[in-house]
C-alpha cells in the first residue's frame, strides 16, 4: 500500500522516532495543519523518557507531559502513528521522498482492550527490557503501565506459540501468525528523532559493571525509583534486594573520554543530582559520594546543585574514578584520586551508580538511508536535503533543549513545501 | 441540534461480571429515558457496526458505558457533528472494587456513572468554532539580533510575512561586536568566522520581511490573529506606550491625589490606535545586556585592566589583546563555587574563545582560565578539549580569592584549591570577568502589552527574570497566548542553541496564527473548538474572571464588564470557576452541565451506610492516576462519585453547594501540584481552586456544615497508589463526621 499526503496538496512529513522529540516534532507540524506520519520502533510511544521516574529540576513525572501529548495525538487527525515500525529504505530527494517501512508483528490486533487476560494465561516469563532486565514480564505483556497505545504485545523471541493467550482472549485480538508488513510512504521531508541508548557499561573495563550486582547504571536507577518499576519505587540493590546503606555516583562513565564518548553527555550531572533526591526521599541519612570531573549544572540548574550540595551526608569529590572492585559482602569499593588534594580515595559503598552517557541510537545504523552523521553518530540536520534531526539524535541534550530543537525541526520540515 | 440519543453498555473486560447489566440498562432506559443496548465487546468490529447502524438511522447523541474515556477514542468517535458522553465503568467502577465489595454499592456506583453520562449528553451542545472576522497572518518579530533575525528568516521561508522591529540603527545586535563565533558543526573544535553579516543581508533582501530599525513597539493590544501594534521611534515617549497595571487600592490613592498616576498622559489600555498595525502573532527576541559585576569587590572590578568578557571582546575585535590575561569564571571566592549570575554555560565558552585570541595575537601569549566548573556541555566538550591542546592556554580549577592592581596597572590574581596542588599568584596584564547575560525581560516589560493584567509577563521572578514558563515538556508556552520568546530573553545561549530556539519560536508563532484561523485553541487543549461564552446581562462586574485568568485573556470596559478575547483563551475554564453569577460556560462544559451531573447522582436519604462523596478531578493528571489505580486493581471507595474537570481552576463553588444541597456528604478536589514548581498545565488553576476551597469551608460553617466536608489535594499523574489512599482516607473522615445533616431536605 502507498499512502500519500492528504487532500491539502501540501507535502507530508515523516517523523522517525516516537520519543519526546519525535512526538514534539510531529505534533508541532500537525498542529500547523500538515500531514504527519509518526513511526516508532517500540510497541509504545514515549521512548527514553517513558523510562524516567522524574524530570530535573522540577522533579515532576514525565508521564504528566506525555499524557498531554498522547491526547494531542489522539485528537489530531493529521497524525498517523505506527508502532513496531522501522524505516527500511529511502529514495528520492527533498520534496519527494519514497520511504519503505516495515511493521514487525505485534501479534496483538487493534481490537485489544488491554484487559490483561492474555498475560494472566501466558506461561512464559522473560526478562523485562523496559526495566533493564531487573524483573520479569510474561511473553504476552503490556509494554509498561502507562503505555500508549494501551495495548498488549507478544515478545516474539520468548513466545513458544502455545496458544494459551489465544484461548484466553475474549476478543479474538491475538494472532500468533501475524507477519511483518511493509508499506510505502511518499513525503516531502523526514525528521530523524531516533534518540539515544545508554552507553554500554560493560565497555569500561575499569568500572567492572559485570563483576557485581552492586554496580548499576543511572537509567537502572530511574527504574528502581519509579513507582511502576521492578521494586515499585523502593531503591534496593539488585540481586539481594538490600537497602543500601551507602551509595556512590560515578560521573562521566564513558563521557568526556576519547576511548568511549568524546563529548559530554549533557544530562548526567543533573541526572545524578536528581537521583540523590530519590535516595534522600527513601534514605534520609545514608552517606552519598559523588565522584565528578566538573559539575555541569549551568543556569537555573545551579540552584538545584547548591541545594543538594548543602546536604551534609552527601560528599562531592572532584576526581575521576579509576577503578571499582567488587567486595565479598556484596558491595563495591570505588577508587579515585581527589584532583585538588591529590589524596587517593578508596570508598566502600553498597551501591555504585554509573552515570553512563548518551550514545546516539542511529550510530552505525542509518547511513544507508541517506542520513548524514558526524563521527560520533549524531545526525546532521540538512535543510537542503529536507533531512532534519531532532532531540538527542542531533546532539546530547536535556529534555527542554530537545523539545526546542524538535520544534525547530518541525518548521524546517514544513518549509520544504513552500520552496 | 435536535438530539436523538442512544445508550450502549459494554459488558466486556469484567463489566458484565461486576455489574447487573439488566438493572443498569433499566436505569438508563426508564429513569433517564434513553434506549440502551448492550454488547460483549462494544469497541470491536461488531459493536462498532451496531453503533454505526444506529448513527446512520439518525442517532446523533451517543452515551457509552464502557472503559475510560482516555482509551478507545477512535472506536467511540462518530465525527464532529455527534455528541458522545462516556461513563467509565471499567477502570473506575468494576476494576477498583477490591475483593469483597458489596454488590449493591458497586451497582449504585455504576448506575450513578450512567446517570451522569446521560445528563452530560442531555446538556452538552456541539461546539461552533470562534472565528475572527479576518485572521491576520503576519508575524511581528521584536529584536534584530541573531534570535530575532533567525526567527524572521525562518518564518518568511515558510511563506509568512514578517515585520522585524529593532531599536538600534542597524541589524545584528550583540553579534556585530564578535570577533569570532563558537563552532556550530562537527568536529566542534575551532572558532568560526562570524555569520551575522550574511544573516543581515539575507533579511534585508527577503521580500517577505519588512525591517524597521530605530523603532520600538509602544504597545500591543488585541489578540492572536488580530494583534494591534503601535510602533514608535526608538527611545521617545509616546501616548501609546503600554500602561502599567494599577491595582484597585493604588487607583484609589491616585484618585485622591496621594499617588502619582504612572499612566498619566497615556491612552487607556482599551483605546484603539487608528495608526496601529495588525499582526497575527509575536516573537519576542529582545535579547540581553551584560551583567553588572561591580558587587564583586575582591576582584577589583573598578581597575583599569579588569574588564568584563563583553568589554574584552570589543578589545579583541579592535586588535588590542594583551599578552598575559587571566579569565575568572567564578566570583564566589571562599563562599561558593557558582559562576557569575546569568551565566548558563555560555561564559565558559566565551572564556575559552577569548583565551584563543590571546594566543593568536601574541607570540608568547599566555591565557589563564580559572574556573570552578568548566561548563562545556554536549559537543562543546570538543571545543574545550581543543583549547586544552593549545600552547599558551593554562586552565585549572581554582578558587580566586583576590585581584590586586599594581602601580603600573598590571594585576596579581591570587587563587587556591587548584589542580596544581599549590596556591597561585599570577601576574597578568588584564583580568577578564565572565559576566553573565541579563535578559531584557529582567529589567523591562519588553512585550508592552495593553492588557488588563498589565504590560509584562507574569511571575518572571520565579525564573530569575527570564521569559520562561518552566515547562520542561512545552518550553515555548508563555502566559500570553500568541507571544513566543526566544534567545537571550529565555536563557543565556550559544549560537546553535539560539538558532534552534528562534526557529522553534517561529513555528509556534505560525501555529498560533493557523489555530486562530481555524478557530481552535492552542496548547494544551490544542484543537479545542469550544470557548467561553458570557451571559452579560447578569454580569455584576465583580472582575473575578478578569483577575484570575492565568493567560490574561479578558480585558474589561469602563464599568468592569469583561471583554473576552477568545483567541487569547486556552480553554481552561478558570473564568467559569471564578464567576459567582455562573454566567460563563462552554458549549460542552459549563456550570449547569456539571451541576446537573452532580444532581443526577442518587443520594439515599435513609441509609447511613450509603454516604456519597463527590470528587472533582483534574482530567490531565489526577484522572489518569485514578485510571491507573483501577488498572492496578487498587480499591477506590465506592461511595465516591468521580467527575473529571478541565482544570481545577474551572471548578465553580456552586458545584460544591449543589452537592451539599442534594445531600451528598463530602467533596474532594484533586488537582496538580502548585507553587514554584507547579505542574498545573494552566499554571494557576489548582492554586486558585485551593484558595476558593478555603473560602467555601467558611461558607459551609455559616450554614452549619463542618468545613472538613470539603478538601483539596495535590495529585500527580504517577500518584496512582497515593490517590486511592487520599480518597479512601477522606471518605473515612466523612464517615466519621456522619451524614450531611441537610440530607433529605
Amino acid at each position: 500500500m502507498t499512502e500519500t499526503s492528504g487532500a491539502s496538496g501540501l507535502g507530508a512529513v515523516l517523523v522517525v522516532g516516537g520519543g519526546i522529540s519525535g512526538m514534539t516534532a510531529a505534533l508541532e507540524a500537525a498542529e500547523v495543519g500538515k500531514d504527519v506520519f509518526l513511526v516508532e520502533k517500540n510497541a509504545y510511544m514515549g521512548g527514553r523518557v517513558a523510562q524516567l521516574n522524574q524530570y530535573f529540576p522540577k522533579l515532576c513525572p514525565p508521564s504528566c507531559g506525555m499524557e498531554i501529548n498522547f491526547k494531542r495525538i489522539k485528537d489530531n487527525r493529521k497524525i498517523r502513528m505506527y508502532n513496531t515500525t522501522e524505516v527500511k529504505s529511502v529514495s528520492g530527494s527533498a520534496g519527494n521522498y519514497q520511504v519503505t517501512l516495515e511493521t514487525s508483528p505485534r501479534f496483538v490486533k487493534g481490537n485489544c482492550t488491554a484487559c490483561g487476560d492474555c498475560a494472566e494465561a501466558c506461561p512464559i516469563e522473560c526478562d523485562n527490557a523496559f526495566n533493564f532486565n531487573m524483573d520479569k514480564t510474561k511473553a504476552a505483556y503490556r509494554p509498561h503501565e502507562m503505555a500508549f497505545p494501551m495495548r498488549y504485545v507478544i515478545d516474539a523471541a520468548a513466545c513458544d506459540k502455545c496458544g494459551k493467550c489465544v484461548e484466553a482472549c475474549k476478543y479474538d485480538a491475538i494472532d500468533l501468525d501475524m507477519q511483518a508488513e511493509s508499506f510505502e510512504l511518499q513525503v516531502d521531508s523526514i525528521v530523524w528523532a531516533t534518540g539515544w541508548n545508554p552507553y554500554d557499561a560493560t565497555k569500561m573495563d575499569n568500572l567492572k559493571y559485570n563483576d557485581s550486582d552492586a554496580i548499576i547504571t543511572n537509567m537502572m536507577m530511574e527504574r528502581l525509583a519509579a513507582p511502576g518499576g521492578p521494586t515499585e519505587g523502593k531503591i534496593l540493590r539488585p540481586g539481594d534486594n538490600k537497602e543500601p546503606e551507602s551509595i556512590g555516583f560515578v560521573q562521566c562513565a564513558g563521557s568526556r573520554d576519547e576511548n568511549h564518548l568524546e563529548y559530554c553527555s549533557y544530562i548526567c550531572c543533573m541526572a545524578s543530582l536528581k537521583q540523590i533526591t530519590y535516595v534522600r526521599e527513601r534514605y534520609p541519612e545514608v552517606p552519598i559520594y559523588v565522584f565528578y570531573i566538573d559539575l555541569r549544572t549551568p543556569g537555573k540548574y545551579e540552584n538545584f546543585r547548591e541545594k543538594l550540595m548543602g546536604d551534609e551526608n552527601t560528599h562531592f569529590i572532584k576526581g575521576k574514578v579509576a577503578d571499582i572492585t567488587a567486595d565479598s559482602d556484596g558491595g563495591v569499593t570505588v577508587i579515585a584520586e581527589n584532583a585538588v588534594t591529590g589524596a587517593k580515595i578508596e570508598q566502600k559503598v553498597d551501591l555504585a551508580v554509573l552515570a553512563t552517557g548518551m550514545e546516539p541510537a542511529a550510530k552505525g545504523q542509518l547511513a544507508s538511508l541517506g542520513v548524514t552523521m558526524d563521527d560520533n553518530g549524531f545526525i546532521t540536520s540538512d535543510a537542503d536535503k529536507a533531512m532534519l534531526s531532532a532531540g538527542c539524535a542531533k546532539k546530547a541534550a536535556d529534555v527542554v533543549t530537545s523539545t526546542q530543537n524538535a520544534t525547530a525541526a518541525a518548521l524546517k520540515a514544513i518549509q520544504v513545501s513552500r520552496r | 441540534m435536535d438530539k436523538k440519543k442512544q445508550a450502549y453498555i459494554c459488558t466486556g473486560c469484567g463489566i458484565g461480571e461486576g455489574l447487573d447489566i439488566d438493572a443498569l440498562s433499566e436505569v438508563v432506559s426508564s429513569e433517564m429515558s434513553v434506549e440502551c443496548k448492550t454488547h460483549a465487546a462494544l469497541c470491536g468490529a461488531e459493536g462498532r457496526a451496531m453503533m454505526e447502524a444506529d448513527v446512520s438511522d439518525g442517532v446523533n447523541t451517543i452515551i457509552i458505558g464502557a472503559c475510560s474515556p482516555r482509551v478507545m477514542q477512535a472506536e467511540f468517535s462518530f465525527g464532529d457533528d455527534k455528541i458522545v458522553a462516556r461513563a467509565n465503568l471499567r477502570e473506575q467502577v468494576v476494576w477498583c472494587q477490591g475483593e469483597d465489595a458489596d454488590t449493591d454499592f458497586v451497582q449504585e456506583l455504576g448506575s450513578d456513572n450512567m446517570r451522569m453520562a446521560c445528563t452530560r449528553a442531555e446538556k452538552a451542545e456541539l461546539p461552533e468554532a470562534f472565528q475572527l472576522e479576518t485572521t491576520n497572518k503576519n508575524i511581528l518579530v521584536m529584536g534584530g539580533g541573531i534570535a530575532g533575525l533567525t526567527s524572521a528568516k525562518e518564518a518568511a521561508s515558510a511563506g509568512y510575512n514578517v515585520t522585524l522591529v529593532e531599536k538600534a540603527a542597524v541589524l545584528g545586535g550583540k553579534a556585530l561586536g564578535w570577533r569570532m563565533q563558537f563552532p556550530t558543526k562537527a568536529p566542534w573544535a575551532k572558532l568560526e568566522e562570524p555569520t551575522i553579516a550574511a544573516l543581515v543581508k539575507d533579511i534585508e533582501s527577503d521580500s517577505n520581511i519588512t525591517v524597521k530599525t530605530e523603532t520600538e513597539v509602544a504597545r500591543i493590544a488585541g489578540a492572536p490573529g488580530a494583534f494591534q501594534v503601535s510602533m514608535k521611534a526608538a527611545g521617545v515617549k509616546s501616548e501609546w506606550d503600554a500602561p502599567a497595571k494599577v491595582a484597585v487600592d493604588e487607583q484609589e490613592k491616585i484618585d485622591k491625589g496621594e499617588l502619582e498616576d504612572p499612566n498619566d498622559g497615556l491612552q487607556k489600555y482599551t483605546a484603539e490606535n487608528p495608526a496601529a498595525e495588525t499582526f497575527g502573532s509575536v516573537v519576542l527576541a529582545t535579547g540581553w545586556t551584560p551583567a553588572d559585576v561591580s558587587e564583586f569587590e575582591h576582584l577589583t572590578p573598578g581597575a583599569k585592566n579588569v574588564v568584563t568578557n563583553a568589554e574584552f571582546e570589543k578589545l579583541a575585535k579592535e586588535g588590542n589583546v594583551p599578552a598575559n590575561v587571566a579569565f575568572v569564571m567564578s566570583p564566589g571566592a571562599d563562599e561558593n563555587d557558582r559562576d557569575f549570575p546569568y551565566c548558563n554555560s555560555v561564559t565558559s565558552m566565551v572564556a575559552l574563545k577569548q583565551a584563543r585570541y590571546v594566543c593568536a595575537d601574541n607570540a608568547e601569549g599566555k591565557a589563564y582560565v580559572l574556573y570552578q566548573h568548566m561548563r562545556t556541555p554536549g559537543n562543546m566538550e570538543m571545543f574545550y578539549k581543543d583549547a586544552q591542546n593549545e600552547d599558551g592556554i593554562f586552565m585549572t580549577k581554582a578558587t580566586v580569592t583576590q585581584v590586586e592592581e599594581k602601580g603600573d596597572g598590571s594585576l596579581t590574581v591570587t587563587a587556591k584549591d587548584t589542580l596544581l596542588n599549590e596556591d597561585l599568584d599570577l601576574d597578568v596584564d588584564m583580568v577578564v570577568l565572565a559576566a553573565g547575560l541579563v535578559p531584557a525581560t529582567k529589567t523591562e516589560n519588553s512585550i508592552n502589552l495593553a492588557y488588563r493584567q498589565g504590560p509584562g509577563f507574569l511571575d518572571l521572578d520565579l525564573f530569575d527574570g527570564y521569559a520562561d514558563s518552566h515547562f520542561i515538556c512545552f518550553p515555548y508556552e508563555t502566559r500570553r497566548t500568541g507571544v513566543y520568546t526566544c534567545g537571550g530573553v529565555r536563557k543565556a545561549m550559544t549560537m546553535d542553541e539560539t538558532i534552534d530556539d528562534a526557529t522553534g519560536a517561529a513555528l509556534k508563532a505560525i501555529q498560533c496564527i493557523e489555530s486562530a484561523d481555524r478557530g481552535v485553541a492552542v496548547h494544551p487543549r490544542s484543537g479545542d473548538k469550544t470557548f467561553p461564552e458570557f451571559f452579560f446581562q447578569r454580569c455584576t462586574q465583580c472582575k473575578r474572571c478578569t483577575e484570575e485568568c492565568p493567560f490574561g485573556a479578558l480585558d474589561d470596559d469602563e464599568k468592569g464588564t469583561p471583554l473576552p478575547n477568545p483567541t487569547r483563551c486556552r480553554r481552561c475554564g478558570t473564568c467559569m470557576g471564578a464567576c459567582p453569577e455562573r454566567i460563563i460556560g462552554f458549549k460542552d462544559y459549563n456550570v449547569d452541565l456539571i451541576g446537573s451531573m452532580i444532581k443526577s447522582v442518587e443520594v439515599p436519604d435513609d441509609d447511613e451506610d450509603k454516604l456519597r462523596v463527590l470528587a472533582l478531578v483534574c482530567e490531565n493528571d489526577a484522572y489518569p492516576a485514578l485510571d491507573m489505580a483501577g488498572m492496578r486493581k487498587n480499591k477506590i471507595n465506592n461511595l465516591v462519585r468521580i467527575v473529571p474537570v478541565r482544570c481545577l481552576g474551572s471548578v465553580n463553588m456552586a458545584w460544591i453547594k449543589d452537592a451539599m444541597s442534594s445531600g451528598m456528604d463530602g467533596a474532594i478536589l484533586l488537582g496538580c501540584k502548585y507553587g514554584d514548581d507547579y505542574q498545573c498545565h494552566f499554571v494557576k488553576g489548582s492554586e486558585i481552586a485551593s484558595k476558593r476551597m478555603d473560602n467555601i469551608g467558611d461558607t459551609l460553617s455559616t450554614l452549619g456544615l463542618e468545613p472538613e466536608r470539603v478538601k483539596s489535594e495535590q495529585i500527580s499523574i504517577t500518584d496512582y497508589d497515593k490517590v486511592t489512599d487520599v480518597i479512601n482516607e477522606f471518605v473515612e473522615e466523612i464517615i466519621e463526621l456522619g451524614p450531611n445533616p441537610f440530607k433529605g431536605f
